[in-house]
């Protein structure tokens, strides 16, 4: 039962790519898209890895896919020309990715069994964290210098977005609401958030012993936001209002904080004092679901199309 | 023997914190610079600068002063669960030349927007700074992180810093060169991280003193070692893998085409060299023969692209009607010296590749680069600025009004040529006598060859500047004294390191094993 519906699966998965690969307009390839990042999800649950199960989903398919449907819907007006690759450019990207393919398959069916891993190191040193999820525990205590990083990553990129913005409409706000909007839309975008919220604080919450975390979290609230923002019932902050900068640094700047105490109180950078290690990475993930849920927001709502008001 | 074994490599030392300021320092900065009004952006960075160099003279004293290796696990994780940063001495010297050149870089960006008050707090002006530490924070990482994701994650940062400077000033074709760059950086950025993913499955871990130690899985490492090697040279631009660096160096501002064409094509350079070096297995394993062959292979398909950079560009470099396409090509040209160092500093049993001469001079031409690159783009600036054009045709005579800016670039063009006083003198010398001595004729013939060429471009700009044109050159506007010093500056540093002696320099050595500690099984 379980191998046929992996192989239905996998079925899925690569007619999907080979129609979002084949498709003639990009929007149908969009959608081709997000419904593959969903699948894949559904691959990852398969191999029993819930946590990039759920991030696949929401970033993947979800957020992504509504970056690149703005995108297109932004570039179809536009009276540029249509380019479309030469046959033989479609051949070389064809020759090399299944090149690349085959090498991969070729190293993978070839890599040792059972596969050398950290798995077991990491749950043996969950007891000095608190904490339940050890992929939380990689994310936060482990490895919690490249997660603060990643954090800063993320910002960068919206400061590169933001810096496309004309000068004059620098420090404005973007503008996502369609000229009209659909009443299907209006109506999730009035019942669907507080569910989305509710969910939302579950997977923060839940995170810490079971698969979920801040990443998941920040996502659901940004899409439950953008939706909002895109139905219209509420506008795009200004992108350089004191708020929306406090939101979007509060989580990196209290993760940063925290590791700087942990040099006065637990002995070094970004350790945690014994026995307080679990609320106070509680404490980061619910700054840093906060700032990822902005992030993400101000990033598919795209640079500055008004003035900054006042 | 096997107490030693046991006990972990990494050990924070003394000094190890300095390694965390040094990454996180400009991380918070880029945090503060947005929360603070634009008038103040610019004051946090040069609080921040201050600091930072003062971090990496302190940890380049300590590593004098030790004479052993930086070292610092986060959070007491010990890897390969946890990380580790760690600063040898080449680490060090890239740490401190970093610093050098950001605070420089600074300083000319903040007079360059003084000349013009009213965008002072405008979009392109408040932007670069966050842009500028983020680059900071991302290169000290990837200069002193120990981890393979922890490095990726820098690289990351690294390519989203840097390709929104590139198309600071908003133009359309600036932001298709952006475009184009992040592209092949994105591409690199996916190569690396499959190669990463590839090296967990073999060995279970990432960093990079485990990995140095594990043998076997001879397949998926070559796999590895060639996605990851392959990104990044997408990122360092080595020809055939460069189309996307001179629209890009070149339409970026002056003080963004200094960092990206000094520091940011360095980094992806520094860790194929920590790869190659640290991470493909030693010749002592148990598949050595096989295992060796395959590090040398690699070395030779690295030389050889360098040598086509190096011959390539430099015509190309020639062939340019702007300057600042010139200088562009120039930096796919002197990158490519840098690939030649691959055959050229293979060690031996008795002699580690970091005590060849070879190794010495790879650094050197890695760090007087640097410094040259910086003082060209920031004088190609100075003479956009002034003329409003950078036409190398309608420049004649630009060395009357700007004399400052002709003699940095005329200075750094010494060390491009490879002349003497100059760190690119002792670099191309170390190297020709490394290759004339390692039997690689071609090889030599190629840097001669780099040498007449970088040549011939620097000296058709030096002519053009002497020249006596028929029509007065005028300025469309005077050039403060202070913004063109700051290029003149790092073209004399450049020079300057031109006076290290020329044999194996120590500090180059310090925190790698000894030899005898090398060939010991």
């Amino acid at each position: 039962m379980n191998a046929l519906l992996d192989v239905v699966l996998v079925a899925g998965l690569l007619a999907l790519a080979l129609h979002v690969a084949r498709a003639r307009d990009d929007q149908g390839a969009i959608v081709g898209f997000i419904a593959f990042g969903f699948l894949l999800g559904l691959g990852w649950v398969r191999l029993a890895s819930i946590d990039v199960a759920l991030t696949e989903a929401a970033i993947g398919g979800g957020v992504t896919g509504l970056l690149l449907l703005r995108v297109e819907a932004h570039t179809r007006d536009s009276s540029a020309p249509d380019r479309t690759a030469r046959p033989i450019t479609i051949a070389a990207a064809a020759v090399l990715c299944i090149a690349v393919t085959a090498g991969l398959a070729f190293v993978i069916l070839n890599l040792p069994s059972p596969p050398p891993t950290q798995a077991p190191a990491a749950a043996a040193a969950l007891d000095a964290t608190g904490l339940e999820n050890p992929v939380t525990a990689v994310l936060l205590a482990y490895r919690a210098l490249d997660t603060l990083l990643e954090k800063v990553v993320l910002i960068l990129a919206l400061v590169g977005v933001w810096s496309l913005a004309p000068d004059h409409l620098w420090g404005g706000a973007p503008e996502l609401r369609p000229a009209v909007v659909p009443e299907p839309l209006s109506y999730l975008a009035r019942v669907l958030p507080p569910f989305g919220v509710l969910i939302a604080v579950y997977m923060f919450w839940v995170g810490a012993d079971a698969p979920g975390g801040t990443f998941q979290a920040g996502t659901i609230l940004a899409a439950m936001w953008l939706l909002v923002m895109l139905a219209g019932l509420r506008a795009a902050p200004d992108t350089r209002r004191v708020t929306l900068r406090l939101l979007l640094i509060v989580g990196p700047a209290v993760f940063l904080a925290v590791g700087f105490l942990g040099f006065a109180m637990a002995g070094g950078f970004l350790a945690y004092p014994a026995g307080a290690a679990k609320p106070i990475i509680l404490g980061i993930e619910a700054a840093l679901t906060l700032s990822i849920a902005v992030t993400l927001g101000m990033l598919v709502s795209g640079p500055s199309k008004r003035a900054p008001t006042s | 023997m096997s107490a030693l074994a046991n006990a972990p490599f990494y050990v924070t030392t003394s000094g190890g914190y300095l390694l965390v300021l040094a990454i996180i320092l400009p991380a918070v900065a880029v945090l503060a610079m947005l929360l603070v009004p634009p008038r103040h952006v610019a004051r946090i960075a040069f609080a921040v600068m201050a600091a930072g160099l003062a971090v990496a003279l302190v940890i380049v004293a300590e590593l004098v002063g030790t004479g052993m290796a930086l070292a610092y696990v986060v959070g007491g994780w010990q890897p390969p669960l946890g990380l580790a940063l760690r600063a040898d001495g080449l680490s060090a010297a890239m740490l401190a030349m970093t610093a050098v050149v950001i605070c420089a870089t600074g300083l000319f960006a903040r007079f360059h927007q003084c000349l013009e008050p009213e965008t002072q707090d405008g979009r392109a002006a408040t932007t670069f700074w966050p842009l500028l530490m983020a680059i900071w924070s991302a290169l000290n990482a990837i200069f002193v992180g120990e981890d393979l994701f922890t490095l990726y994650v820098a690289l990351e940062l690294l390519t989203f810093a840097a390709v929104p400077l590139v198309c600071l000033d908003g133009r359309a074709e600036t932001i298709a060169a952006a475009l184009r760059y992040l592209m092949f950086a994105l591409l690199g950025s996916l190569l690396y991280l499959l190669g990463a993913a590839l090296l967990y499955g073999v060995f279970g871990a990432l960093d990079i003193h485990s990995l140095s130690r594990l043998d076997g899985g001879a397949p998926a490492v070559t796999v590895a070692l060639g996605l990851m090697i392959a990104g990044l040279l997408a990122k360092a631009a080595l020809f055939p893998l460069h189309l996307w660096l001179p629209p890009a160096h070149a339409g970026a501002p002056a003080a963004a085409s200094a960092v990206l064409s000094a520091l940011v094509i360095k980094a992806p350079v520094f860790l194929i060299l920590r790869l190659v070096l640290d991470v493909a297995p030693s010749s002592a394993g148990p598949l050595a023969g096989q295992i060796f062959i395959g590090q040398i292979l690699i070395g030779q398909i690295l030389a050889v692209l360098g040598a086509s950079s190096i011959l390539f560009c430099s015509v190309m470099a020639f062939r340019q009607q702007r300057l600042k396409l010139m200088i562009a090509y120039s930096t796919v040209a002197q990158i490519g010296y840098l690939f030649i160092v691959f055959p050229l500093a293979a060690g031996t049993e008795t002699l580690p590749a970091w005590g060849t001469i070879a190794w010495t001079g790879g650094a050197l031409q890695l760090v007087s680069h640097a410094l040259a690159k910086a003082a060209m783009f920031m004088a190609a600036g100075a003479v956009a600025e002034a003329f409003g054009h950078d036409r190398i045709s309608d420049l004649g005579g630009f060395g009357r009004i700007l004399p400052i800016s002709a003699l940095a670039f005329g200075l750094a063009g010494l060390s491009l040529m490879g002349l003497p006083p100059s760190g690119g003198f002792i670099a191309k010398c170390l190297l020709l006598t490394a290759a004339v001595t390692g039997g690689h004729p071609w090889l030599a013939a190629t840097i001669l060859a780099g040498g007449l060429l970088a040549g011939g471009y620097v000296f058709r700009i030096v002519d053009r500047a002497l020249a006596t044109p028929a029509v007065e050159l005028v300025a469309r506007r005077p050039i403060p004294r202070r913004l063109e010093a700051v290029a003149l500056v790092l073209a004399l540093a450049a020079v300057g390191v031109g006076f290290v002696p020329l044999q194996p320099f120590g500090f180059l050595q310090l925190g790698r094993p000894a030899v005898s500690a090398m060939v010991a099984p």
